[in-house]
């Protein structure tokens, strides 16, 4: 009877539905969610796996592969003859395949040098808010080797001992806010060859990077890479400096920067930088990456 | 009467559905909080918008960042009324009709729609089927995605709710 009674005076306010909605309901499923709150994984600190030239805490997600086209122009102060340095380029093209969410391995070609480059990058900390875990950071360990193959006449006793070269970089950012990101990453390099006995074959690099959200889908990206100074002698070099554009898109990411760092790789732009902001060493780029999906289930 | 008669599940289940020629787009989130009082005829439902799991983890990052933007608005939830005839004490499927408010990346939407509410031995089973328009919630879709992205959201619900004793 009561039912009877419950469904004539629904009807009759049927126009009026919002008073006769009892919020006690979704009250009590509010409270439940609460108390049964978990910590939840803060997302999409960058939009790509690299800031510009250094690596970013993103990887590919499990059983992705991201093809990536880094390219670099030439110096902008090659002037008019060389069209600002458009008539010339290098380029790397790379491969990450995600083999777990928080595992991925990868492997790269640079024109300069004819350089392959390897490397596992794996998260060991991710950045987390809530109850169930509160992580301020995201930390993400980078392990890479370098082999230049270029072929020098003059010099026989290259090796691929003497050829190759080692990286090993931690990688700790927060995503401050939805539009802020920092990130910290300290390097360790070994090059096997230097070229007098005054250059360091262990050098040490710090550096900073950070990215600000314009528009949902774009950011503009800054980093710099400290090389502290008497480990590189016997030539002139500069810290990496770069600042540049993302724009993402679905499953692209374009990004356009200059810089003076023409090498892609860690020991190329990290402990080799010749170029100098200052006298207009500056080479225009971009990176374009694509995702594909490879796993057919998550 | 001695039977219970407010229903609740914290493992309902939303999924959606996109189709378009370009690319088919589906999520479920299988974490969803519901609670139907068949005495008031009332229903509410809340869920957390990260607990959408897609097929591409890339897709589930651009729902949260770039769409629901589920930092902001990190909860959906639903609070209405059915109206129809259930009675808690026979077995049986029932249609009725459930109205109430959506809010969803904080924008509050009426929807009108059919459900059935179903009698089993231990506890009910709610199910609902309708469309929801990106756009009626604020959702703007960038005209490079336009043509992968439907105009219309297809929204799948299913809840299996034990009485709260």
């Amino acid at each position: 009877m009561r039912h009877y009674v419950l469904f004539f005076f629904l009807c009759t306010c049927a126009a009026g539905v919002t008073t006769a909605q009892d919020s006690s309901l979704l009250n009590m499923l509010e409270d439940s969610m609460m108390a049964n709150k978990q910590g939840a994984h803060v997302t999409g600190a960058f939009k790509g796996t690299h800031i510009i030239n250094t690596h970013s805490v993103e990887t590919p997600a499990k059983g992705v592969l991201l093809f990536m086209i880094m390219h670099r122009f030439g110096k902008i102060n090659e002037g008019a003859y060389e069209f600002f340095g458009l008539d010339n380029a290098t380029m790397r093209m790379g491969f990450d395949y995600g083999l777990t969410d928080e595992l991925t391995v990868g492997i790269g070609r640079s024109t300069f040098q004819k350089t392959y480059d390897g490397y596992l990058k794996g998260k060991l900390l991710r950045q987390s808010e809530g109850p169930g875990g509160h992580i301020p950071l995201s930390v993400t360990a980078l392990g890479g080797i370098a082999y230049t193959s270029l072929r020098y006449s003059d010099k026989p006793y290259l090796n691929a001992r003497y050829r190759t070269s080692y990286t090993l970089q931690l990688l700790a950012a927060r995503k401050l806010s939805r539009n802020l990101s920092i990130q910290l990453s300290p390097a360790y390099l070994h090059y096997n060859l230097v070229p007098t006995a005054a250059d360091k074959n262990d050098v040490f690099v710090l550096g900073v990077g950070g990215r600000m959200k314009i528009t949902k889908r774009s950011s503009i990206n800054i980093e710099y890479n400290y090389l502290p100074g008497n480990q590189v002698r016997s030539f002139k070099v500069y810290n990496s400096f770069s600042a540049g554009f993302d724009i993402e898109t679905g499953g692209h990411v374009f990004q356009v920067h200059v810089t003076n760092s023409q090498g892609m790789v860690e020991p190329l732009f990290l402990g080799r930088t010749t170029g100098s902001w200052g006298r207009g060493d500056i080479y225009f780029g971009f990176n374009i990456s694509r995702s594909f999906n490879l796993a057919k289930k998550r | 009467m001695a039977s219970a008669q407010v229903f609740i599940t914290r493992t309902g289940v939303i999924n959606f559905f996109s189709k378009t020629p370009m690319e088919d787009i589906k999520a479920e989130n299988n974490q969803v909080y519901a609670a139907l009082d068949l005495s008031k005829k009332t229903i509410a439902f809340s869920m957390l918008m990260k607990s959408f799991l897609f097929r591409k983890e890339l897709m589930q990052e651009h729902f949260n960042e770039n769409y629901v933007e589920s930092d902001r608005y990190p909860k959906s939830t639903f609070k209405g009324t059915f109206t129809g005839d259930v009675d808690p004490q026979k077995p049986g499927i029932y249609n009725v009709q459930a109205q109430g408010v959506i809010t969803l990346h904080g924008v509050d939407k009426s929807i009108n729609t059919p459900a059935t509410i179903e009698i089993t031995g231990d506890g009910l089973t709610g199910t609902a089927r309708f469309n929801l328009l990106p756009q009626d919630f604020n959702i703007t879709i960038p005209g490079i995605v336009r043509d992968k992205i439907a105009k219309q959201i297809d929204v799948q619900v299913k809840i299996d709710c034990k009485p709260v004793k």
